[in-house]
């Protein structure tokens, strides 16, 4: 990898100072992605902003009114082992437990998940999936207008996100079908349903990233349950083709994995908990 | 260069390492723990896992500067007082190990699986959390059997 | 049986330092003021090298040297070979092309490398290298053998028309020609065995350190065969004599075939020590090893098996195109014909076999031997042929397959090989039973109230190992002889150390090599060290693949045990003053036949070497002897494994959800490690009928580039197994070994796509069955239904 210079803030509104001054700054949340990415040359920040001297400020799971507000640098470890999560919204538990590997969940952090935005990332799914509010240094997005495309956000360059409000869903289910070699989701699908909201969100899909299926979503409004679903599909165009599976592979599982999704948000609502 | 300083296997020690160096690049090079492997360059085989502040991590996907001040735990300081490990002694009567390559990652995540999850663990479970470990040798029959074994002797 | 010796499980002797962080792999190894190389690699698979400007490189911080192939030209550093002369039909000899170190004019693969960057640290030697300023004229490249030779085809290399290395064949086309016209049924298969990436998941690696002195060089690499590797450096690619060359292979993380060849790296890295006077180290990114260590299989096969009205095979044909990629490696030309053919009979008495083979040159890293090399190609062959054969005449597989069973031994094939051994009926009953089949309806009726398809597949195959009779590899064009040798040294305090030529990267030889002299000799198995991996301490030795070790090195201790324990009797007649021919030994005992007088083994290594109870004239002092085992034949390790597999028709994916193995590997010297040797082939198997997938584009770029996208087996990826063995004694070597190393990733991939075709109902399954393909493959057809 190439050199950098590194820096450690110890306060929010350094950290955002940094990054507006700095020349090719990056923040290093849970370094998951991005040291990877470094360690093979495809990215070469001059400056590296971490953000781990700040995590205590920025982590943390708490339940306010009707939702789950958690920290930027939470763990993925953290939400999946919560209790808060588990008894409020499984779902948001599960995913998070399914993402990498325990390892990796030691270290990535919700925050730098979210504002990465990997085509085939799992909390991106969440977070449309539910609705949440991603809250910055400088304001905050509803899930719907901050997804961008692949890798691309609604942030600014000097814009950190602080931390993300799950309103809590009645049901709310997630179903990952693996990528064999990254262990990605090659299609994952988040559904939830808080009133009459119904939400069904895919990544790993869409040739632009994580989307929402109006035609599902108005399906299950009748009745939330995989028979709604029955003989929905997507079409093909739009989704990603690759050696992995085909597009219309892909506009298949999306089908398979939705009615899934809302089979398990079903068994969650039931009590039943995870597999 | 820099000076990085951390508590490895219970010793307080300070090593050499720019911005860039891996913690498993510190441990390797500026320590000689050579015990921690690297496999891949994807933060996918699991070679390489240590534990810092207790909990288990790729150290091919931490800047040796992230563990400023904490506490690292590797393979070679698992064994007390010239005393294997539980789990170490597990590997060793299950055969769960062949070329050896990839063992110092198993068992550092082994003994992680047992902190989170409990002595009592059944295949399921262990397959499930070894998914972020390679090995090419064993086909992980033995590697499952060692770790249920070891996490049973650790009760 | 004694706890430690033959057909115990003893715990490894090796296991301590690895399970405490103390092995020494290569990269473990630091030698002074060393330096770091870096190889700045082609990213075209296929384009001129127009010029290369390293003259920004040289100013970067750190830099040592920047060297290029043109330098090693200059330095008159010889090509890589390949040491198996393979000849065409037509009498031609196969058509090698050169194989410089550092490309050199044109780059023929992505990988290829064009430039060496040496500096202080790795970091600085790659910031350099990508200032070393490559003029490339992009040409039109072709990775896919089957495209190779096509009219118009990119030609890689100008001494091989149509990129053909060679077109061989083994077997009377006629006779099998004669045989399918009177045939009852054929039964056709187009097969593509898919080509595979090694990973062992400890990455190649070298040092090399110059000796300016003594003009000596030493490496520190890889290797599964280091003599063999000094060898071809110093007589082919003539770095140095080879009594200036040491090579040591210490701890190598798993070979699996890919760690026996001799690499351009480790030549490099030898240079490069010279001729910048310091250590140079290289480790392979995993990356790096994606582009650059030898792939394996990579085969295109049209196969037509021959049936006559009672379901017996009367012939088979095979036309099989195997890419080498855009070299030859050390090994590659035997794979694909001579490890490949010969086994084509399978366990079957088949009458005529005629097999062809064209071995082409493509724009992609050089293939070569991979766990089981050319075995498992043929394996999948007829036991794809077999089953499939079973299916369209309505016959149950299990029984066309013990209709067609070689029953008698010995047993000459058409395509060379004399099986010497062998019950193969033993171990599919076994297998059946274990595998509980007359339970399998019931399991796939409750797999089908579930949505899930249910299949059972077989796989009853046969390999060739213990390589092999020297004089008869040489005849079919080896250049070396396939012998082993072994140094037995006895310490005057009677402890032992065993030389062999044998080397261990995760087998285990520690210990049962040890197992081998503790029983022989009767001492406790704490006293013995097994010594390999090192020029300098090991005379010579073949090294480690082909599941040789057991069946020609063990037999070559065996040999060297004889000559032990010859002089040691001398020495104890003296001792206890009888004639040497009344000397007994037992349990680590001499004795007086019909006397209580007795020497301890100890005393009599002691008597060895202080020489006071026999003149020089009478004995020479010692307790040290060598031998070397040249095998009489192949052996032919053989069994059946069983796959039954469940997949999910809505999204494709196949679970394997019982695994059984039973094989016959003659005598077992360690059940324990020959168990973890099986479910690791087992593994590798099923990865490469389920998971492992390299893929090429178009333009010869590799897309299967990292674990990001070749799919490795994981823990939850498969089953535990089943595993057992059944006995017949290997005739051809004392210790009965048959060799177990590569039995699973033989069997495997036949027996997991039978068994998902037996579910899906369509032989049209490519590997690997990946969710997708096997989704797209149901898209077409409707599944066999459950039997009631």
């Amino acid at each position: 990898m190439y050199n950098f210079a590194f820096h450690r803030p110890t306060g929010l509104r350094q950290a955002s100072n940094m990054l507006g001054k700095l020349e090719e700054a990056k923040i290093l949340a849970g370094g998951q992605t991005l040291i990877p990415t470094m360690k093979l040359r495809l990215a070469s920040p001059g400056n590296v902003v971490d953000l781990n001297a700040i995590a205590d400020e920025l982590s943390g799971i708490e339940l306010k009114g009707r939702s789950i507000v958690i920290g930027a640098m939470t763990r993925h470890a953290d939400v999946a082992n919560s209790d808060v999560v588990k008894q409020h919204l499984p779902a948001l538990a599960y995913l998070a437990g399914l993402v990498g590997d325990p390892a990796v969940r030691h270290r990535g952090t919700i925050g730098g998940s979210l504002a990465n935005n990997d085509p085939n990332a799992d909390y991106p799914a969440a977070a449309l999936g539910l609705g949440a509010t991603i809250h910055t240094t400088k304001g905050k997005y509803e899930a719907d207008n901050f997804f961008k495309g692949l890798f691309e956000t609604a942030l600014g360059a000097d814009e950190i996100i602080t931390k993300v409000s799950f309103p809590l869903a009645k049901k709310a289910g997630y179903e990952k079908f693996r990528n064999q070699a990254s262990r990605f989701a090659l299609v994952g699908v988040f559904v939830s349903k808080r009133g009459s909201e119904i939400r069904v969100a895919v990544t790993g899909a869409g040739s632009n990233g994580v989307f929402r299926v109006a035609s599902f979503e108005e399906a299950l409004k009748k009745r939330f349950a995989p028979k709604s679903l029955e003989g929905l599909t997507i079409p093909a165009t739009g989704m990603n083709s690759d050696i992995h599976g085909s597009a219309e592979y892909r506009a298949h599982l999306v089908g398979v994995m939705a009615r899934r999704a809302v089979t398990r948000a079903n068994e969650f609502a039931a009590g039943e908990g995870e597999d | 260069m820099p000076k990085v300083s951390m508590t490895v296997n219970g010793n307080a020690v300070t090593a050499d390492a720019d911005a860039r160096t891996l913690l498993v690049q510190y441990l390797r090079e500026g320590l000689r723990l050579t015990g921690t492997h690297v496999g891949c360059d994807t933060s996918q085989c699991g070679a390489c896992v240590v534990h810092v502040d207790g909990k288990a991590v790729k150290a091919c996907t931490m800047f040796a500067w992230e563990a400023e001040g904490k506490t690292v735990l590797t393979i070679e300081g698992l064994a007390q007082n010239g005393k294997l490990h539980p789990m170490q002694e597990a590997f060793r009567e299950n055969h769960g190990l062949q070329c050896g390559f990839c063992t110092p990652g198993m068992i550092m995540t082994a003994v992680d699986m047992v902190n989170r999850k409990g002595h009592d663990l059944d295949d399921p479970t262990i397959r499930h959390e070894l998914e972020g470990n390679i090995c090419r040798c064993t086909g992980y029959h033995n590697i499952v059997k060692s770790i249920a074994a070891g996490a049973k002797a650790m009760a | 049986m004694s706890a430690t010796g033959i057909g115990a499980a003893v715990r490894r002797k090796e296991d301590f330092r690895f399970i405490t962080g103390k092995g020494q792999y290569t990269d473990d190894i630091s030698r002074p003021g060393q330096t770091y190389i870096h190889f700045v690699r082609s990213p075209h698979a296929h384009a001129k090298i127009k010029s290369i400007d390293g003259t920004e490189t040289k100013t970067m911080p750190g830099v040592v040297a920047v060297l290029t192939g043109a330098d090693l030209a200059n330095d008159k550093i010889g090509n890589l070979i390949c040491g198996w002369a393979i000849t065409s039909k037509d009498g031609s000899p196969m058509k090698m092309s050169a194989h410089p170190a550092i490309a050199n004019g044109k780059a023929n693969h992505v990988g290829d490398a064009v430039a060496v960057v040496i500096a202080e640290t790795l970091g600085q030697a790659k910031d350099a290298g990508e200032k070393v300023k490559v003029d490339y004229e992009v040409l039109p490249a072709v990775a896919d053998p089957a495209k190779a030779q096509a009219a118009g085809a990119p030609q890689i290399h100008d001494v091989a028309p149509n990129n053909t290395i060679y077109q061989w064949h083994l077997g009377d086309q006629k006779a099998v020609e004669a045989a399918f016209k009177s045939a009852n049924h054929v039964t056709k298969l187009d097969i593509i065995n898919n080509r595979l990436v090694p990973n062992a998941i400890e990455p190649r690696a070298a040092i090399a350190d110059y000796d300016a002195g003594n003009d000596a060089l030493t490496l520190w690499n890889t290797s599964q065969n280091p003599h063999v590797a000094r060898l071809v450096i110093a007589a082919f690619v003539g770095m140095a004599p080879e009594h200036k060359l040491r090579v040591i292979a210490p701890d190598v993380g798993g070979g699996f075939g890919s760690k026996i060849f001799i690499y351009p790296e480790e030549v490099v890295c030898l240079w490069a020590a010279r001729k910048v006077g310091r250590p140079v180290k290289w480790v392979s990114d995993r990356s790096e090893a994606f582009v650059t260590d030898a792939h394996g299989r990579d085969h295109v096969t049209h196969a037509e098996m021959a049936f006559d009205h009672e379901g017996k095979i009367t012939a088979l044909r095979a036309k099989t195109i195997a890419n080498l990629g855009a070299y030859m490696s050390t090994f590659s030309s035997s794979v694909p014909t001579y490890l490949y053919a010969t086994l084509l009979s399978g366990q079957y008495s088949i009458p005529q076999i005629y097999c062809e083979v064209d071995a082409v040159y493509t724009n992609t890293v050089p293939v070569d031997a991979y766990r089981g090399a050319g075995r498992p190609e043929a394996t999948f062959v007829v036991e794809r042929l077999v089953e499939v054969g079973a299916r369209e005449m309505g016959v149950d597989p299990a029984d066309l397959r013990r209709r067609n069973f070689i029953k008698s031994f010995p047993h000459q094939t058409p395509v060379i090989m004399a099986y010497d051994a062998g019950d193969y009926n033993a171990s599919l009953k076994k297998a059946m039973e274990l595998a509980d089949m007359k339970g399998f309806g019931k399991r796939k009726r409750d797999s089908a109230r579930n949505g899930k398809l249910r299949g059972i597949g077989y796989s009853t195959y046969i390999e060739a190992c213990g390589i092999a009779p020297s004089q008869a590899v040489g005849s079919l064009g080896a250049g070396v002889g396939l012998w082993e040798s072994a140094e037995v040294r006895v310490n005057p305090t009677g402890s032992v150390e065993v030389l062999t030529g044998s080397h261990s990267h995760g087998q285990g030889h520690e210990t049962t090599f040890a197992q081998l002299v503790s029983e022989r000799l009767g001492i406790p198995i704490e006293t013995i060290s097994i010594v390999h991996g090192d020029t300098d301490k090991v005379q010579f030795g073949m090294g480690t693949y082909g599941s040789r070790s057991g069946a020609v090195g063990m037999t070559a201790i065996v040999k060297a045990l004889d000559k032990v324990e010859a002089k040691a009797k001398k020495v104890a007649a003296f001792m206890l003053e009888a004639a040497e021919g009344d000397i007994e030994f037992k349990d680590g005992k001499f004795t007086v036949a019909g006397t209580d007088k007795a020497a301890a083994w100890g005393d009599v290594a002691l008597n060895a070497y202080i020489a006071h109870k026999f003149t020089g004239a009478e004995l020479e002092p010692g307790l040290k002897e060598g031998a070397f085992y040249d095998p009489t034949n192949f052996t032919f390790p053989a069994g059946c494994h069983i796959c039954e597999v469940e997949i999910d028709p809505e999204t494709g994916n196949t679970d394997v959800v019982a695994w059984t193995a039973v094989d016959d590997f003659g005598v077992v010297i360690n059940p324990m490690i020959v168990e973890g040797q099986v479910h690791g082939g087992i593994a590798q198997g099923v990865g490469q009928a389920l998971y492992e997938g390299t893929v090429y584009d178009k333009e010869g770029q590799l897309v299967t580039g990292s674990y990001m996208d070749y799919a490795m087996p994981r823990a939850d990826y498969l089953p535990s197994f089943k595993v057992d063995t059944t006995e017949t004694k290997c005739p051809s070597n004392p210790l009965g070994i048959k060799g177990c190393g590569e039995a699973g990733a033989i069997a495997a991939p036949a027996a997991v796509i039978n068994a998902i075709t037996d579910a899906l109902g369509t032989e049209e399954i490519a590997m690997p069955a990946s969710p997708a393909t096997v989704w797209a493959a149901l898209q077409k057809v409707q599944p066999r239904q459950a039997a009631e």
